[in-house]
This record gives C-alpha cells, sequence and structure tokens, in this order.
C-alpha cells in the first residue's frame, strides 16, 4: 500500500506513558534518529522524581516531547501536534496539552476497567465521544508487542517491555526516520542478553511495519533536513555538556579536574558523566554530603587542580559556607547549581530559575560572588569554559546556574573544533618559587599581594619552596595575609574583594542586542534556560507586525559592561523568569530602571505563544 | 601500590626517618624527600602563638614541630588543615603551607587535597567540639575511605573558643555555662567511634608525655592511609585538670596502659595485666604464673578490630585504666593510591584523552 506523504516545516511529538514504560528511552531514540537524519530538534523530558510510582497512576506519568524541524528552532514546542498515550493516565494527564484536530495515537490495551478507575475515568474515552475532537489512532500496542515476539524464549513480562520500541519504530515510520542507530543501539545494549536483544529488535521492526500496513495511519510525513551551518553535528543535553566543557577547561588550561559531588537531581549526570573520563586524569570524588563535597573541591583547589562540585538549590544551601571559605581565601573553584523547583524539596525533576538571588548574596557577610548561567542544553559547554576562565584568572569561586530544563534538555550541537577553543594557561599561573635572594624565610611570600590589573592574589600551591604561607576563614592584612582584626584593614578587604568582581566587567563581551529593524521600543531581557521560549516569543511578536529588541545575560554577576545603557536606550525592559522577579530585583536596585516582570514558576519552561501574547499587551499598553 | 612497611613497630618509636637505614615513612611513599634535614625552629612561623598560659596545646605544638623534621620531608611538601576552634589555630604556627578552614570541615578540605596530592604529607588539626560534634560526619568518612591524612584530634573535653560549654567528650552531667543543671548527653569515645568507622590507625597518647606523644606521630607518619590520634589535653580555663588522674605521679602507673605492639600488657608496674572476660570483654587481673598464659599481648595489626574495640571500652569516666599508644595499625590501600590507579588503569587500557574524540562521541552526523 503506498501512502500519501504530506511534507511539514516541523512536528512536535509528545510520548507518554508509565515511568515503566521507557518513554524516556523511546524519546532519547527517536531524537537520535532525528538528529541523524539532519532535523534541527529541541527536547524536553519531564518525569516525577519518584522512580517507580504506582503503576497506572497519574503520579507515574512520564512524558518526552520533541520539536523538529526543517529551520532551526529554539524550543520544544508549546503543544504537541502527536501524542502518544501508553495508558489512561498518560492519556488524562496529557490530553489538555493536546490541540483539537491534532493525533493522538492509544494504547488500547491498557485501557481495562482496573485502570481507567484508577485514574478516575468512569468510562472509556475510547468509547464515548470524548475524543471526538482529536484524530484518534487506536493501537493495541501491548498485544501487538507480545504477539510479535511468540517466536522468542522471553517471559510475558519482557516481551511486554518492549513495547516502547514497537511504539518507536511505529512513529519512526511514521515520519521517515533512519533505523539504523536505534538498532545498532539496541544490539550494544543487550550486548549480553541475546533473547532480549533480538526481541527489542523484532518489537521495533513489527511497530514500522504496522505502520505500513495499517489503515489506522492513512498519511506519512515528511520533515526535511534544516539548513544548519556546515560541521559535524551530534545531538547533545545540557549535562553532558556541562562535563565535556569541565573536561576541555581542564585541558586548555593544563590543570587536573577534581569533581567533588553529591548525588542530586537533576545535577547527578554531571558527575556520572565525568566519573568516566579517567584518561584525562578527572578525579571524581562522591563526598558524604554537599558540604564535604563543596570541602573537597576546595581542598583540592588548594592543591592546584581544577575544582568543581555540582548541585541543586538545596545543596547550594548547604555549600555556602565552603564559597564563602573559597571568597576569603581567594581560590577558583566552579559551583555547578542545577536549578530545581523549590522551596526545601520542591518537585525535584521540574525546572525553575530561582536560585539567582541565593547564588549572588546567599552567604554571610559581604561575600561577591561572579555568576553565570548557559542559554540552551549545548551552551553549558561553553558556559563551563567561562566560568572556569573566571575561576582561575581571578582566584574565585564562580556560580554556573543551568536548571532542569537544560540539564536533561538536548539540541543539535556543532561540535567545535577543539583548536578554536580559549587557551585558559595564559589566564593564570602558579606562583613561581622564591628565588635564591629569597630563600623564603618567614613573613617575605606575600599571599595577598594582589595583579594590580586583576587583583587577583598568587596562586601559591604546597610544593613550592619559599611560598609557605597561611590562609583561612579569619580576615587577613592586606598584602601579608595574617590575621588581622584591625577596623581599617578590614574595611579595605571589603572593598578589595568586591572590587576584583565587579572588575571581571571589563573583561566581559557587551551583551548583544537582537534589534533587526532598529526602531523597537520595547527590550526583552531574559537570562539562562528562558533563551528559547523568549527567542520563539519575540520572533512570534516580529511576525505579528511588531518591533521587538532581545538581549540575554550570560553573566548575572558582574553584569557586562554596558548592560546600563542597553537597558536606558528602550522606553520598557520586560524581564521573564522562571522566579518571582530575582533578576528584575537586582535590576531595579543596581539601574534605577523599572522593568517590567513576568513570571511562571510552574516546573515548566515558558509557552512561546504565552510570552508572544505578553509581549504585545506590553507594546499595546505602552 | 608501595610494599606494607614491614620495620618498625607502630608506637615502638623505632620507625623514624632518621635511623640511619634509609627507611622512610610508610605514608610518605610519594612524597619528596629533603636534600637536608631541617630543624624545629625552621617550622616555626613568626605568628605569636595565642593559646591561655598553660594550655596543653603549647606542649603539642613544640612537639609536631620538633617531630615534623623526623619526616624528612621538604617543608613546602608538608600541609596542616584544620577546622575552628583553640587547637584549629595551630596551622598559622608551622611554617609550611596551611588552611584554617571550616568548623568541623577540615578532613573534607584534606581529603580533596589529599586525593588529587599525593606528593604531600597532609596533617590535620581538630578538637573534640570539631571533630565529634559539627564534624563528626567527616571524620568517620574519612577514616572509612583510609584517605591519607593525619588527624590530630585535642580532645580537652570542653568548647573553649566559645568559652566553657559542654562538648561530645564531656562526662554527663557536666555543668558548665549551657548546662546549669549539668549536661544530659552520653560522651563520645573518639577511640571507639574511630574503630567503629574502620579506621586503618587508631592511637591515643597524652599532651603531657612528650616522648610518648612523639612516638605515636612517628607511628602515624610511617602508616599508608587515615591515621587517627586522640590526644588528651588540658585546658586550664574552662577544664582544668580533666586528666589529673592520668598524671598524678603515684596513681599514672594503676591507670595508664601503655600499648606495645608484640609485648604482653602490664601495668601497675607490671603487677597487672588484661585477659578476656565470658563476654569478649578486657577485664584487669593481678599477674600470676598460674594465668601468665590467659594474659593478652597487644597485637595492633588484627584485622578485626574487635580486639582494639575491647581495649578503647576499658576507659572510664573515672581513669580507672586508660590505654594509650596504638591500639589498631592494619595495611590497607589508601583512597589517593586507589584514585591513581583507576587513572592509571584507565590510561594504560585505552591511552590518554583525547579531547576532540570525546566531544564528538560516537553518533555524528555531516552538514555540508
Amino acid at each position: 500500500m503506498t501512502k500519501q506523504v504530506q511534507k511539514l516545516d516541523h512536528v512536535i511529538i509528545r510520548f507518554a506513558g508509565d515511568s515503566g514504560d521507557g518513554m524516556q528511552l523511546a524519546g532519547d531514540r527517536f531524537t537520535q534518529e532525528t538528529a541523524v537524519f539532519g532535523n534541527d530538534l529541541s527536547t524536553m523530558p519531564n518525569f516525577p522524581a519518584e522512580i517507580r510510582a504506582p503503576a497506572g497512576t497519574l503520579a507515574g506519568v512520564s512524558s518526552f516531547q520533541l520539536q523538529f524541524a526543517d529551520h532551526d528552532i529554539l524550543t520544544p514546542g508549546d503543544a504537541p501536534d502527536v501524542l502518544i498515550a501508553m495508558n489512561p493516565a498518560a492519556l488524562k494527564s496529557n490530553l489538555k496539552d493536546l490541540p483539537p484536530g491534532r493525533d493522538l495515537i492509544v494504547n488500547t490495551d491498557e485501557f481495562t476497567k482496573r485502570n481507567l478507575t484508577k485514574v478516575g475515568y468512569e468510562g472509556s474515552p475510547l468509547e464515548d465521544d470524548s475524543l471526538e475532537p482529536y484524530n484518534v489512532h487506536a493501537v493495541p500496542i501491548t498485544s501487538m508487542t507480545v504477539k510479535a515476539l511468540e517466536e522468542y524464549d522471553i517471559t510475558r513480562k519482557d516481551a511486554e517491555r518492549a513495547k516502547n520500541m514497537f511504539a518507536l519504530g511505529m512513529m519512526s515510520w511514521l515520519y521517515d526516520r533512519p533505523a539504523e542507530g536505534t538498532l545498532s543501539f539496541l544490539k550494544a545494549k543487550f550486548a549480553g542478553k541475546p533473547e532480549i536483544m533480538a526481541a527489542n529488535v523484532a518489537a521495533f521492526q513489527a511497530g514500522w511495519n504496522f505502520g505500513e500496513t495499517t489503515e489506522a495511519f492513512s498519511v506519512r510525513y515528511e520533515v526535511k533536513p534544516a539548513p544548519l551551518a556546515p560541521g559535524t553535528y551530534r545531538n547533545i543535553s545540557g549535562n553532558t555538556a556541562l562535563a565535556y566543557g569541565l573536561v576541555a577547561a581542564s585541558q586548555l588550561a593544563g590543570l587536573p579536574l577534581f569533581l567533588g559531588s553529591y548525588p542530586i537531581t537533576p545535577a547527578s549526570d554531571i558527575l556520572h558523566e565525568l566519573a568516566k573520563h579517567k584518561r584525562f586524569g578527572v578525579r571524581t570524588f562522591q563526598a558524604e554530603d554537599e558540604i564535604a563535597a563543596v570541602g573537597s573541591a576546595l581542598g583540592a583547589s588548594f592543591g592546584g587542580s581544577l575544582a568543581v562540585t555540582s548541585t541543586s538549590g538545596p545543596g547550594m544551601l548547604l555549600k555556602a559556607e565552603t564559597v564563602g571559605l573559597a571568597v576569603s581565601v581567594e581560590l577558583p573553584l566552579i559551583v555547578c547549581d542545577i536549578q530545581r523547583a523549590g522551596p526545601s524539596t520542591g518537585m525535584p525533576t521540574k525546572t525553575e530559575q530561582a536560585d539567582l538571588l541565593q547564588a549572588m548574596f546567599g552567604r554571610n557577610g559581604e561575600s561577591p560572588v561572579p555568576v553565570i548561567a548557559p542559554a540552551s542544553p549545548a551552551d553549558c559547554f561553553n558556559a563551563a569554559i567561562e566560568a572556569a576562565r573566571i575561576a582561575v584568572k581571578y582566584r574565585t569561586p564562580v556560580i554556573l546556574l543551568s536548571d532542569g530544563y537544560l540539564a536533561n534538555g538536548s539540541e543539535p550541537w556543532r561540535i567545535p573544533d577543539t583548536a578554536s577553543l580559549p587557551d585558559l594557561s595564559q589566564e593564570f599561573a602558579f606562583a613561581e618559587p622564591a628565588g635564591p635572594d629569597n630563600d623564603g624565610d618567614a613573613g617575605e611570600f606575600e599571599p595577598f599581594r594582589r595583579d594590580p590589573v586583576t587583583l587577583a592574589r598568587p596562586w601559591a600551591v604546597p610544593g613550592t619552596p619559599g611560598l609557605e604561607h597561611r590562609i583561612g576563614g579569619i580576615e587577613k592584612a592586606d598584602i601579608t595575609g595574617t590575621i588581622s582584626y584591625d577596623p581599617d584593614n578590614h574595611d579595605r578587604m571589603v572593598r578589595l574583594r568586591q572590587a576584583k568582581i565587579d572588575g571581571i566587567a571589563a573583561d566581559l563581551a557587551p551583551v548583544e542586542v537582537d534589534d533587526p529593524d532598529g526602531a523597537a521600543r520595547l527590550l526583552v531581557l531574559g537570562w539562562g534556560s528562558t533563551f528559547g521560549s523568549i527567542g520563539a516569543a519575540v520572533r512570534r511578536a516580529r511576525k505579528a507586525g511588531h518591533s521587538v529588541a532581545q538581549a540575554h545575560l550570560r553573566h548575572l554577576n558582574p553584569f557586562p559592561p554596558n548592560l546600563a545603557d542597553v537597558l536606558r536606550r528602550y522606553d520598557q525592559v520586560l524581564v521573564p523568569e522562571i522566579n518571582l522577579g530575582q533578576l528584575a530585583l537586582v535590576l531595579r536596585g543596581r539601574f534605577l530602571v523599572d522593568v517590567i516582570s513576568y513570571n511562571q514558576v510552574r516546573g515548566l519552561p515558558f509557552r512561546a505563544a504565552e510570552l508572544a501574547s505578553v509581549i504585545e499587551d506590553v507594546i499595546r499598553h505602552a | 601500590m608501595p610494599e606494607p612497611n614491614g620495620h618498625g613497630a607502630p608506637g615502638g618509636g623505632t620507625a623514624g626517618a632518621g635511623d640511619g637505614d634509609g627507611h622512610r615513612f610508610a605514608s610518605l611513599t610519594m612524597v619528596p624527600r629533603a636534600a637536608t634535614r631541617s630543624a624545629a625552629k625552621d617550622l616555626k612561623s613568626d605568628q605569636e602563638v595565642r593559646w591561655c598560659p598553660g594550655c596543653g596545646d603549647y606542649a603539642i605544638l613544640a612537639a609536631f614541630q620538633a617531630f615534623l623534621p623526623e619526616l624528612e620531608v621538604p617543608r613546602e611538601n608538608i600541609v596542616v588543615i584544620s577546622g575552628i576552634g583553640c587547637s584549629s589555630r595551630l596551622p598559622y604556627y608551622v611554617d609550611s603551607y596551611g588552611m584554617h578552614s571550616i568548623h568541623g570541615r577540615a578532613p573534607a578540605i584534606a581529603t580533596g587535597l589529599a586525593a588529587s596530592r599525593p606528593d604531600l604529607s597532609v596533617w590535620v588539626i581538630t578538637g573534640d567540639g570539631d571533630a565529634l560534634s559539627i564534624g563528626g560526619n567527616h571524620l568517620i568518612h574519612a577514616l572509612r575511605r583510609n584517605v591519607n591524612i593525619k588527624i590530630l584530634l585535642f580532645n580537652n573535653r570542653i568548647y573553649g573558643l566559645t568559652k566553657g560549654q559542654y562538648s561530645p567528650t564531656s562526662e554527663r552531667g557536666k555543668v558548665t555555662k549551657s548546662t546549669p543543671f549539668g549536661s544530659l548527653d552520653h560522651p563520645f569515645n573518639p577511640v571507639s567511634l574511630a574503630l567503629g568507622a574502620d579506621a586503618s590507625f587508631v592511637a591515643r597518647t597524652i599532651d603531657s608525655d612528650r616522648r610518648h606523644l612523639t612516638s605515636v606521630l612517628r607511628a602515624a607518619a610511617d602508616h599508608q592511609g587515615a591515621a587517627f590520634i586522640e590526644i588528651y589535653q588540658n585546658c586550664p580555663i574552662f577544664n582544668d585538670d580533666a586528666f589529673a588522674p592520668l598524671k598524678e605521679a603515684g596513681a599514672t602507673a594503676e591507670r595508664l596502659i601503655k600499648l606495645e605492639h608484640g609485648e604482653p600488657v602490664r601495668f601497675a608496674g607490671g603487677s597487672k595485666g588484661l585477659r578476656f572476660g565470658r563476654h569478649g570483654q578486657l577485664e584487669a587481673v593481678e599477674v600470676t604464673a598460674a594465668e601468665e598464659d590467659t594474659l593478652i599481648t597487644h597485637d595492633a595489626h588484627r584485622a578485626d578490630p574487635s580486639y582494639a574495640f575491647a581495649l578503647s571500652r576499658l576507659d572510664t569516666a573515672d581513669f580507672r585504666h586508660t590505654p594509650v599508644g596504638v591500639f589498631r595499625q592494619v595495611e590497607q590501600p589508601s583512597y589517593d593510591q586507589l584514585m591513581a590507579e583507576q587513572i592509571d588503569a584507565a590510561r594504560s587500557r585505552s591511552g590518554p584523552g583525547d579531547l576532540a574524540a570525546l566531544l564528538a562521541g560516537n553518533d555524528t552526523w555531516e552538514v555540508s
């Protein structure tokens, strides 16, 4: 049967099922096939914090949304064009996001009386008219998978578990995805279990063949590759990109990498990734707690490592004391905060941007720390290198604010030529051993004599003769570094530490404003992971005929040197944040500019359409 | 991995680097050797020592500074890390590298340093509040990991720097500013705690016995891995004479049990020894010819820590019997060694890391 082929410029697919249904894996594989095919793409996994919530319940629903297109895109999309619901719970919790007229693929086998009752359906929605607005494809995925695997010597349970591969095969056919990558992935993953491997491959193929032969799908879709800049590409998630950025920074600086970390969602994958790379001399230390994680990193930094700790908001609280010590002893330290919804435990697997003020001010005393934020999953790579550059050059802790959306989301990444990466070894030098004329008699080495330009103090690592010195959290005398309770000295040291951080601004690229027609009177200013949604919203507003400028901050402390000018150039500044206005508070305080704060804290990224209407509202009421 | 040290008995005082036979302390196998041996005065910084007059810390500092040259390590390869408290001021007075860090966190900071720099001799200075209260977690984990650090716990059974509150080693019922009706807490026995954490080296000594203190430092330096030393230290201001029963000329022999590996345990002038009771506990008995065979000989190298634990339980609040010396010293690979081995193994298996290959991964596509 030859099927009609319909050309699309973009598609948004959402796989939804029970936590045990393998939806994240199906989504990952579909993403990988799509990446290799050459579409631009953006993904958003969304899963519960519970590892296996009771099967079939609303709490246990796990989903994976992916947008892919024949042009460059910025977000995983607002609303799916296709929803795959593997059970009634997945249908119930995701249907509200599916616009009428779109495709709904339902695994009918799971719509049993028991499963329906579990989520509060009185009758089956498949049998009443509630799904009428949608283009429903009723597919008995589980039973077809089991039937396809009858020949294999596996348990019924294992056969049922392969239903995600059936669904993936079906979707891969529907969107004409290349299957080779998934087949070789399955071969590698189940190399030790040949029967399971063969069964999964067979399930995938059964799904593919079903798509081809069934009348349930009358149309096959085609989304052409996107015209991306020439180069070699791969798909990458934010946490992987961040880990790679740290390895790269270590190589570029010529410093061994040390990671002290304690498992926490959604940061643990950084520890997992770095633990693999022993060949690069990476030392990973899974500490007894968040405090020891950052403490061990500070100890390694004292010893001359490029030292990192990775965590999320609750861990940041525990690390605050050690970050304060790092401010006081002026040693390099990279603190990666993969933000999640708070306060307290909050919603561990959901995203938020609400740790900005904690990063900036969450320590006792005057304790300035540079803060930077990546804008997209792949940008986590660059942000990690930039964090390392500032840390080693200025001998300071640096806080890198990623978040759950960036951490787990993925996008195509043009792999950089390693020769094009910055040479961090030029940004710092260890203090040289004392010469023969300066044999290091007590008092001669001055551990707090600063570089006149950067105000950084010497990084004098143990093992260097003649530079023996003691550092600590007690206030130190300027230059000599000995304990000092002198009032004027304390005032001077507080100001010097602040001046050092403020001075970094001169070393930052100016913030770039995207204002294509130069006529905009509204600037939309964001930071961190909202880059994609703001960008997509601004595009929509422009398409609707509005002039809007967009700028995005990589550096939150200090701000780029031209930010004051940029803010004053526009009549209005709209600041969308996934918090209650934290950047807005700082901008108002620092620049006396009455920015308009737009906020949502739903544990999800902004929807581009919503933001676009906010932009249009602001312009209309200007 | 370095050869286990077969030379000298821990606590026996014969394992010095300066004994002329070229022996090196076991913890220093990766640490460079000094061209010339420094003197104690070389390890004194220019900072004025600011403990209270009569504080036991002075004696410990003097013994420590006098001992460090025995390591025959360049002083720039010695690092002293402390937490917060009176004892934690010590790094300022030693002219090497040092960090006066955060309350309780010294073992964590030292772990990062020792794990990444096996060429350093790393010492942790801490107190009973620092190590056993706010930092209890870091202490036990550093010990179980067997990080190559030497932890000197100055136990004065009181909070000094905050002016006299009871500590986690204060005896129950202690009347202090924060416990005017007596403390309610049952105290920790630091040696028992360290043994419970499977520490590979556990010892106890006293500030007032410099020779013994030095012999324990020597044994600790000769141990590859984490060494835990409890030092009974007098606080003349807030808890004076806390250890007086161990310092009275007549009573000392009766109370103090000096442990020597391989030697029969004897005290009270040799008239008393130890034997196992019915429930595995140790009990003090008169030495008689008939009973001699049942009395124990000290064996610090037993893999099973139960015997060392039983020894540690002899110590009671009234100091009736207080063992000092090395309770336990067993050979185990240290954390930094294992970490370095994993890196070496990965490199010899597949060569040093290639950044371009890492970034590319396995699933790439070309856009032209």
